[in-house]
C-alpha cells in the first residue's frame, strides 16, 4: 500500500532532485544557457569526493568545502575560456559544446574510476535514523538532504534579492546591455553564475552520494530529473524548484511501490502530465 | 539531380524591355557537375557489392545509415531550430515495431520497415504538441526525457525481450522480399545476401533522404522554415504558419528516422532497449558528424560521416578514450570552426557542391 512512509521517502528524495535542479535553474534563469553536462558535473563532483576522502583521509565535511571552492573556480573558468564565446543569439553552440563536454567528463570518469558503483562514506551518519512516531523511522540522511535543500533555496534567495551580486544577477538576467551601461561587468557576472551553480551542484552531489550508489554513466539522468524538477516548479522560481523535486521525488517513489521497474518511468510520466495539464509549471514566476 | 537556377524574376525598373533583369539563383554550373558527379557515384556504389567483401558491406551500411541520421537532425536542429537531443526515441522506435512486425505479425522485413516508420511518425505527432510547450533549449532536454520515457517503456515488453533484449532467428527472414534473387545473383549465402538488400535499402534512403532535403531547403517551404527558426514574429507577419511548418517537419524527420533505426536493426537482428535507445550512438555520433562537416550544409554531413568512420576504424579499441577524443574535436570545432570543414571551405573559397544560399545575380540581355 502507499502509506504515508512511502509519502515521507518521496518528499525526501524530492530534496535531492531539488539540489539537482537549483544549479541548472541558477543559470538558466540568469542567461539563458541550458548546460547540458549539470548531471555530469554532480557526478565529477562526487566522484571527487571520494578521491579526496579516500585518498587524503580528509573528513567528508572539509572535503565539502574544499571541492566547492575548487568547482566554483572550474564553473568560473568554464564560462570565461569555453562558454562565454559561443553563448549568442543562435541556441545551437551552446548546446552542443555543452553536450560534448557531457561526454568528455562521462568518459573521463569511466576511464579514471571504472564502471563500478561507489558510494561516499559518511560514518555512522549514512545509516543512523530519527524516530518522528510510532514505527515511523526517517534516516538522517535523507533528512539532511532535503533540509540542505531548504537552506541552499533561502541561502539563494537571500542572495538573489537581498545583495548587490543578486541585484546584478537579476539585472543582467533583464536585460544585459542596460545592466552593462549601469556598470555591472556582464561577463563576470555570468562566470559567478556558473560557478555558483556548479558550487550548488557539489552540495547535491555530497547529499546524493551518501545516500545511493552511483557510477560514470548516470550523469545524464541527473540531468533530466533536474530538468523535470525546474519544468515542474515552473521556470524562474526557486521555491518552485523545490516544489518540482519533491513533486518528482513523489511521484517516483509512488510508482517504485506499485512496480520497482516503473520508478523513473512514473517520474518521466509525471513530468509529461505536468507539462500537458500546466505548460508553465506548477508554480510560474510572476515576470514573463 | 535537377537544379533549377530561376526561382523567380524581380525587375528592378519599370519598364521590362529594357531593364536589367536580376534573378535568385541558386544552382551553378560546379552545382550542376557535382550533381552529374554524385549520380555516377551512387550508381558505382549500387554495383559495388558485385565485386565488394562483405565487410565493407556492412561498414557502407553503417556509413549510409549514420549519413541519413545526420541530414535529418541537420534540417531538423540546422535550418528547423529544433535542437533535439532526443532522437534515438525514433531509431529506437523504428527497430522495435520492426521487431515486432517480424516476430509477432511475420509479415516481410520490406513491409515491416515501412509500418515501423509509420509507428515512428505516429508517435512523433503525438509527442509534438507537448515538447513544442518548450522553447529552444529547453526542447532539446525535453526530447531525451521522452527518449528515455520510450525506452523504459519499450524494456517493458515482454514478449519483445524486456529489459535485456532479443534477436530474430534467422527463420523470420528468409522470405524476405528479394532475398532469394540476391543469394542467386550474387552466390551468396543468406545472411550475406541479406547484407547485400539491406545496403541497397540504406544507399536508397540515404540518396533520397539527401536529395529530399536538399530541394527542401531550397523550396519555398524551406525558406519558410529557415524564417521561423530565425524570427518567428516577423515570419509569421509575412504570413509563415511557423508552427505548422515546424510541426510537420517534426513528423517528416521522425518517419524517416524510423526507417533508419528499422534498416539497422534488420541488419544487426538483435535489440535491446539500451542499445536502440542511445543517446551516444544515435546521437552524440549524428552531431558530431554535423558538428563536424558544417551544419547547414549538404556537404558537411557527407565529410563528417567519413570522419567519423575513419575516426572509429583508428580509435573505437581505444573505447571510452575515443569517446573523449569525439568530444573533445566536438567542442573544439564548435569555438574555433564554428561553420565546420565545409562550412570553412565553403565560406573562404566560395565553393558548393549542393549550394542552398539564393544569390542575386544580375542576368545578361
Amino acid at each position: 500500500m502507499i502509506g504515508l512512509d512511502s509519502v515521507i521517502e518521496g518528499v525526501l528524495l524530492g530534496g535531492v532532485y531539488a539540489l539537482f535542479a537549483l544549479g541548472l535553474s541558477l543559470i538558466f534563469g540568469i542567461m539563458r544557457l541550458v548546460n547540458l553536462a549539470h548531471g555530469d558535473l554532480i557526478l565529477l563532483a562526487a566522484y571527487l569526493a571520494l578521491s579526496v576522502t579516500t585518498t587524503l583521509n580528509i573528513p567528508l565535511a572539509v572535503a565539502t568545502l574544499l571541492i566547492v571552492a575548487v568547482m566554483f573556480v572550474a564553473g568560473y573558468a568554464l564560462q570565461r575560456l569555453v562558454l562565454e564565446r559561443v553563448l549568442g543569439d543562435d541556441i545551437l553552440p551552446p548546446l552542443l559544446v555543452t553536450f560534448g563536454l557531457s561526454i568528455v567528463i562521462q568518459n573521463g570518469l569511466l576511464l579514471a574510476y571504472g564502471a563500478d558503483s561507489r558510494r561516499l562514506q559518511a560514518g555512522a551518519f549514512e545509516s543512523s535514523s530519527v524516530t518522528l512516531a510510532d514505527g515511523l523511522n526517517v534516516g538522517l540522511a535523507p533528512l539532511a538532504a532535503l533540509l540542505t535543500a531548504i537552506a541552499a533555496v533561502a541561502l539563494l534567495q537571500l542572495i538573489f534579492y537581498r545583495t548587490a551580486l543578486g541585484r546584478a544577477f537579476r539585472a543582467t538576467a533583464d536585460n544585459p546591455q542596460i545592466a552593462q551601461l549601469m556598470g555591472i561587468n556582464e561577463r563576470s557576472v555570468y562566470a559567478i553564475a556558473v560557478g555558483m551553480s556548479v558550487a550548488v551542484s557539489v552540495i547535491a552531489a555530497i547529499t546524493f552520494g551518501i545516500r545511493a550508489n552511483f557510477d560514470p554513466s548516470i550523469g545524464p539522468a541527473r540531468l533530466l530529473y533536474a530538468f523535470e524538477a525546474v519544468i515542474i516548479g515552473g521556470l524562474g522560481s526557486l521555491w518552485g524548484t523545490l516544489a518540482g523535486g519533491i513533486v518528482l521525488g513523489l511521484a517516483q517513489t509512488i510508482g517504485a511501490r506499485v512496480n520497482p521497474e516503473w520508478q523513473i518511468l512514473t517520474g518521466h510520466l509525471a513530468f509529461l502530465v505536468v507539462l500537458m495539464v500546466r505548460p508553465r509549471g506548477l508554480f510560474p514566476s510572476r515576470r514573463p | 539531380m535537377s537544379v533549377v537556377a530561376v526561382h523567380e524574376k524581380v525587375e528592378v525598373d519599370g519598364d521590362a524591355a529594357t531593364a536589367p533583369v536580376w534573378q535568385v539563383r541558386v544552382g551553378t554550373s560546379l552545382s550542376r557537375a557535382a550533381a552529374i558527379a554524385a549520380l555516377a557515384i551512387v550508381v558505382a556504389l549500387a554495383l559495388l557489392p558485385a565485386i565488394a567483401s562483405r565487410n565493407l558491406i556492412q561498414d557502407l551500411i553503417f556509413v549510409f545509415t549514420m549519413l541519413t541520421l545526420a541530414q535529418l537532425w541537420n534540417v531538423l536542429a540546422g535550418w528547423g531550430g529544433l535542437v533535439s537531443v532526443g532522437q534515438q526515441a525514433f531509431v529506437g522506435l523504428g527497430a522495435y515495431a520492426l521487431f515486432a512486425g517480424v516476430i509477432m505479425l511475420q509479415i516481410d522485413p520490406v513491409f515491416a520497415i515501412v509500418l515501423a516508420s509509420l509507428f515512428a511518425a505516429t508517435v512523433a505527432a503525438v509527442l509534438g504538441p507537448l515538447l513544442f510547450r518548450l522553447e529552444g533549449p529547453y526542447f532539446a532536454i525535453g526530447s531525451w526525457v521522452a527518449a528515455e520515457a520510450l525506452r523504459l517503456v519499450c524494456a517493458q515488453f515482454k514478449t519483445l525481450g524486456g529489459g535485456t533484449g532479443m534477436s530474430i532467428s534467422p527463420s523470420d527472414l528468409t522470405q524476405m522480399m528479394g532475398l532469394k534473387w540476391a543469394q542467386l545473383a550474387f552466390a551468396l549465402r543468406p545472411a550475406a545476401a541479406r547484407d547485400v538488400l539491406i545496403y541497397w535499402i540504406a544507399l536508397l534512403l540515404a540518396t533520397a533522404v539527401t536529395l529530399g532535403i536538399t530541394t527542401f531547403v531550397r523550396s519555398r517551404m524551406g525558406l519558410a522554415l529557415a524564417a521561423s527558426r530565425d524570427n518567428p514574429a516577423a515570419a509569421r507577419s509575412v504570413g509563415v504558419r511557423t508552427d505548422r511548418i515546424r510541426y510537420l517537419l517534426w513528423i517528416v524527420v521522425a518517419f524517416a528516422t524510423g526507417m533508419v533505426g528499422a534498416v539497422v536493426y534488420l541488419q544487426k537482428a538483435r535489440i535491446s532497449p539500451d542499445a536502440a535507445f542511445s543517446v551516444t550512438d544515435w546521437t552524440a555520433y549524428v552531431i558530431f558528424i554535423v558538428v563536424i562537416g558544417g551544419v547547414r550544409t549538404i556537404e558537411g554531413p557527407m565529410i563528417g560521416v567519413l570522419t567519423l568512420w575513419g575516426l572509429i576504424n583508428y580509435l573505437a579499441q581505444y573505447g571510452s578514450l575515443y569517446l573523449i577524443v569525439l568530444g573533445t574535436i566536438a567542442i573544439l570545432v564548435m569555438l574555433f570552426m564554428p561553420k565546420g570543414v565545409w562550412g570553412e571551405i565553403a565560406w573562404r573559397w566560395g565553393i558548393r557542391l549542393f549550394p542552398t544560399q539564393r544569390v542575386l545575380s544580375r542576368n545578361s540581355h
